[in-house]
């Protein structure tokens, strides 16, 4: 192939940056609300990639942590309303630790707004859409995660 | 000091001679005479030669009942107010065989480093600014032959955590980084933390690229979130890990901001206070907040 200054340059030129966002979502409800608001063909971002965990609280603080090392600008959790958990007391767990945790990264000077917690239950498809593109709105708006990054997790030239 | 070496010591040899304990668990002379580290004794022979009592006594030797409760026997322990919390802590979650131990409650009025200085944990005092510090749990107190020296603590230990939090974010930020890029992963804090005792630390996973030379920044920010998550609600405020650690990072300032946190949003708590209350993040009420009441407090908003 003849290299030539055209194809030098599509190579080296960088597609506008888009967010990547990691969603969290409880089997029970969450992700039967995304499936819903799937069904009903409502739309919401496709930089948003879901996580199916069995019930909010299993949502270890490390997993936060690893999401943005992996290049995650924002992270979403999403479960059962309080109340109404499949396995009855999970999100309450989950609601304490995330408080607590959420604080912590705004003491460490993480922007609180990469973070976020809603409980969209199975009926809620247009809630967990708006949310999503609420989410993906606030994080484009505060640009690239810079202070939870890993050099090391990052390729040489994004495609 | 409130109570002489040479009480202190022939108590421990009566203990030990009577057979009413087998070991003891004290402090001998490390490599200086300021750097005093826990040790177990087991004869009279061995606490007359190696037991050292001094005001450099600032070592929390709770943790090391974890193992040493287990031998036969009775082991005798002394326990600093700022001791007999991680004590009570660590008999709440099953880690220590109580039965097994001769607890006593020693008065403190404060301990130096290593550097000659009153140590900053002691300076935060909680036996001091409590009305009336009773020990919990304790098979013996000693009585304090002089009075302290000092009868309040010297500030609020939630005042720096207030200072930072006053701050904006990227104040913040850089406070932080400049705090923890320092960190060479030791461990030090890790290791001495009574609150830290899992058998298999979520650290020492072989399959992590390394737990030791730090690559990245990521690496130093991940430890000190995770592993004061995970002792959040369960730290008792002993200042150890600050203590320890060589490059002296405020660790307890991370510690600190959950305690805070726990106090404004789920009622006052101190971990290690008495043997029945649950620990904040296993427990809940139905009315608890909700994590966007984060977006409201803290520092500057941008």
């Amino acid at each position: 192939m003849q290299i030539n200054e055209n194809n030098v340059n599509a190579s080296v030129e960088k597609k506008e940056w888009v967010p990547t966002i990691v969603a969290f979502c409880c089997n029970w409800c969450s992700y039967a609300g995304a499936d819903l608001s799937g069904t009903n063909r409502l739309s919401y971002p496709a930089n948003v990639k879901i996580i199916r965990i069995p019930c909010s609280c299993r949502l270890n603080p490390m997993f936060i942590l690893r999401a943005f090392q992996r290049g995650a600008d924002g992270v979403i959790l999403c479960g059962c309303h309080p109340g109404d958990c499949h396995y009855t007391t999970g999100n309450y767990y989950a609601r304490r630790r995330m408080t607590l945790l959420f604080s912590m990264l705004d003491y460490l000077g993480i922007e609180k707004e990469r973070t976020r917690v809603e409980w969209v239950s199975a009926a809620e498809g247009a809630k967990f859409a708006k949310t999503m593109n609420e989410f993906a709105e606030t994080i484009t708006k505060l640009g690239e995660n810079r202070r939870l990054e890993d050099l090391r997790c990052k390729s040489a030239l994004k495609d | 000091m409130q109570i002489s070496a040479e009480r202190l010591t022939s108590k421990l040899k009566e203990l030990l001679s009577s057979g009413e304990v087998a070991r003891v668990l004290g402090w001998q002379k490390g490599e200086f005479e300021e750097d005093l580290t826990p040790a177990v004794f087991e004869s009279v022979d061995e606490l007359e030669k190696g037991f050292v009592f001094n005001e450099y006594c600032g070592a929390n030797l709770s943790k090391y009942l974890i193992k040493a409760s287990k031998g036969e026997g009775k082991i005798a322990v002394i326990l600093k107010p700022c001791d007999n919390y991680s004590f009570v802590q660590l008999q709440k979650e099953h880690r220590i065989n109580r039965e097994n131990v001769y607890a006593i409650g020693l008065p403190c009025d404060g301990m130096k480093g290593i550097d000659g200085e009153k140590l900053a944990k002691c300076k935060t005092c909680k036996s001091l600014s409590e009305e009336a510090f009773s020990f919990i749990d304790c098979d013996e107190v000693l009585e304090a032959e002089t009075p302290a020296s000092c009868t309040s603590a010297e500030i609020d230990r939630f005042d720096e955590v207030a200072k930072l939090e006053a701050m904006t974010p990227e104040e913040r930020y850089e406070f932080w980084q400049n705090e923890l890029s320092r960190c060479i992963r030791c461990n030090a804090c890790r290791n001495v933390c009574p609150a830290c005792s899992c058998e298999k630390c979520v650290f020492d996973n072989p399959d992590l690229a390394r737990n030791k030379a730090v690559a990245d920044s990521f690496e130093e920010n991940l430890f000190h979130v995770i592993r004061s998550f995970h002792v959040a609600g369960r730290c008792t405020d002993c200042g150890e890990c600050s203590r320890v650690c060589p490059e002296h990072i405020p660790l307890h300032l991370l510690n600190r901001k959950y305690m805070k946190d726990i106090n404004d949003l789920y009622g006052d708590f101190q971990a290690g206070a008495d043997l029945e209350t649950r620990a904040p993040l296993t427990d809940f009420t139905k009315e608890d907040a909700e994590p966007s009441v984060i977006y409201e407090r803290g520092g500057n908003e941008q």
